[in-house]
């Protein structure tokens, strides 16, 4: 089956903005896509998105955005796989492509999450998980997460130190990133000293609550040519799966294995033809290191207990065998949780298209990963990208 | 906040959280919580399982920056409790120092207030784990 293409991306920056609404932040980042791409009209929307009924009261996203942004009475519809949102709908959009119903998709990832008082956030960002079964205990989302942190740890004699380095290098990379929230570099001291969330967790090992917006254009090889695209402006979506896990993190076989991305991997590098060596580039899900290392396993990046090696020995720099987090990753770019597949895509497009910011641009990229994922493991994205 | 908090929407688990009640299969497999099919072999015929409450601590945490409604508890353990029949539950550690809690520590399941609701009245109990009393 011929494979689609991303022929345009758009973003707006992530940060606290609180001058812009949900609309105006997904439309922005719709037009720059379509403008980018040389379009002024789609045939359908796929939106990603978390939580815009809690977050601001808003379900109904594809009319919403799809309306304020012109693009006529076409389909439009919100996609939700809690934080994986983003990647999931980018997914949707290939598909609508590739069953040649739909010929020009957009897709459009956003998250409002700075309207909501801060601890009703971290109710939202809960409802992510089990609500009857770890919700209802009191377990923020973090809290889930810093479990996994612990055992990891334990398990295999890792320090919070070490697990630092992943924070340290997604800054480094947003540092550089203008589309960054946290344009600054930080050192594992930073880390160290930031004050504990949820034990093991600290401030510095997660993403923080931001606002964002991010777009691609989907659309076949045939039309794009059609449309006059010119070839290096085109990245293909070379092969993509997701896969789902138990919610409840109790009821996990194996808490140190990311089962869902295993198995999303496997059958995307199958489709795309290519193993994880053949990858240049990793952008994977640091909403808390200890993910990063467990995402860096489960691709096959690192042999099992081993993905914070990678961090630790620099590695995932820019100029290692496995950058990661090219553009700041979760950590530093920011964490918009329904916009973040998408931003991820939106900046895998630009490494390909040789047109990452100086400093960050990865040497000759030809294929790159994302990796998205939604609740603790439960359900995971993973496309990877191909310069045509 | 909405105010999700309908009564039904709790009592229905009334049995499983007051008592720790999960589920065994036709196979012998024991799960926590109860379910329609049974994780490891699939079989759909599922009885009412009533666990000891006896176990360990597998991880554990202590919740600072909790979600909306555990604010007046903060801070809290929360610890994946590894039960002696098998399964693994996720629940809060009480009448326990923090500094006290280590992983394999042995505790057991006791009854206790989880929240309470200002406006709606309800309070609600749960099972959570302390230090298995010597
Ligand atoms: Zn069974």
């Amino acid at each position: 089956m011929e494979k689609p293409v991303i022929i345009g991306v758009g973003m707006v920056p992530v940060g606290e903005h609180w001058r812009i609404s949900l609309r105006d932040m997904a439309t922005e980042a719709l037009l720059n896509a379509m403008d980018d791409a040389g379009i002024d009209k789609v045939d359908s929307l796929y939106v990603g998105n978390m939580a815009s009924g809690s977050f601001i009261e808003q379900e109904n996203l594809g009319a919403l955005i799809a309306d304020w942004a012109g693009l006529g009475n076409i389909p439009a519809v919100k996609i939700e796989a809690a934080c994986g949102s983003g990647g999931a709908a980018v997914q949707e959009g290939a598909k609508a492509v590739m069953s040649g119903l739909e010929d020009v998709v957009a897709v459009v990832g956003v998250e409002k999450m700075t309207d909501a008082w801060p601890t009703d956030a971290t109710r939202y960002l809960g409802y992510a998980a089990d609500a009857e079964y770890e919700l209802f205990h009191g377990a923020s989302f973090v809290a889930l997460n810093a479990l996994v942190m612990r055992l990891y740890m334990k398990t295999y004699g890792y320090t919070e130190e070490d697990l630092a380095h992943f924070s340290v290098n997604a800054h480094r990379n947003g540092a550089r990133n203008p589309y960054a929230m946290f344009k600054r570099e930080i050192t594992v001291d930073t880390v160290l000293k930031s004050p504990y969330v949820a034990d093991p967790i600290k401030l510095f090992d997660a993403a923080p609550m931001c606002d964002g917006a991010a777009a691609v254009i989907i659309t076949s090889k045939e039309k794009a040519k059609e449309l006059g695209v010119p070839k290096d402006k085109m990245v293909e979506l070379a092969g993509f799966w997701r896969a789902i896990d138990t919610v409840n993190l109790a009821n996990r076989e194996d808490f140190l294995t990311l089962k869902a991305a295993k198995v999303a991997a496997e059958k995307a590098y199958k489709m795309a033809g290519v193993t994880p060596k053949d990858i240049d580039f990793f952008e994977v899900h640091d909403a808390f290191t200890v993910m990063a290392a467990l995402s860096l396993e489960a691709l096959g990046v690192a042999e099992k207990g081993k993905g914070a090696i990678l961090a630790k020995e620099g590695q995932i720099a820019i100029d290692g065998d496995y950058p990661i987090q090219t553009m700041g990753g979760l950590k530093s770019r920011g964490h918009p949780v329904g916009a973040t597949g998408v931003y991820q895509t939106v900046e895998a497009a630009l490494q390909l298209r040789g047109e990452a910011p100086e400093g960050i641009q990865v040497p000759d990229a030809e294929v790159g990963l994302t990796q998205n994922i939604g609740g603790t493991g439960s359900n995971i994205t993973v496309n990877i990208l191909r310069r045509v | 906040m909405g105010r999700p908090m309908q009564v039904a929407r709790h009592w229905r688990h009334f049995r499983e959280k007051y008592a720790l009640i999960g589920g065994k299969c036709e196979n012998g497999h024991v799960f926590f919580p109860k379910r329609p099919v049974c994780p490891v072999c699939g079989s759909r015929n599922v009885e009412e399982y009533q666990f000891s409450g006896k176990g360990k601590v597998v991880s554990w945490t202590i919740v600072r920056n909790p979600p909306s409604g555990f604010e007046y508890y903060k801070p809290y353990p929360l610890a994946l409790v590894e039960l002696e029949e098998g399964p693994v539950v996720l629940a809060q550690l009480t009448d326990v120092d923090p500094e006290e809690i280590h992983e394999g520590m042995e505790v057991e399941m006791v009854t206790r207030k989880v929240r309470e609701f200002g406006e709606d009245g309800i309070i609600l109990y749960s099972y959570k784990f302390r230090p298995v009393l010597k």
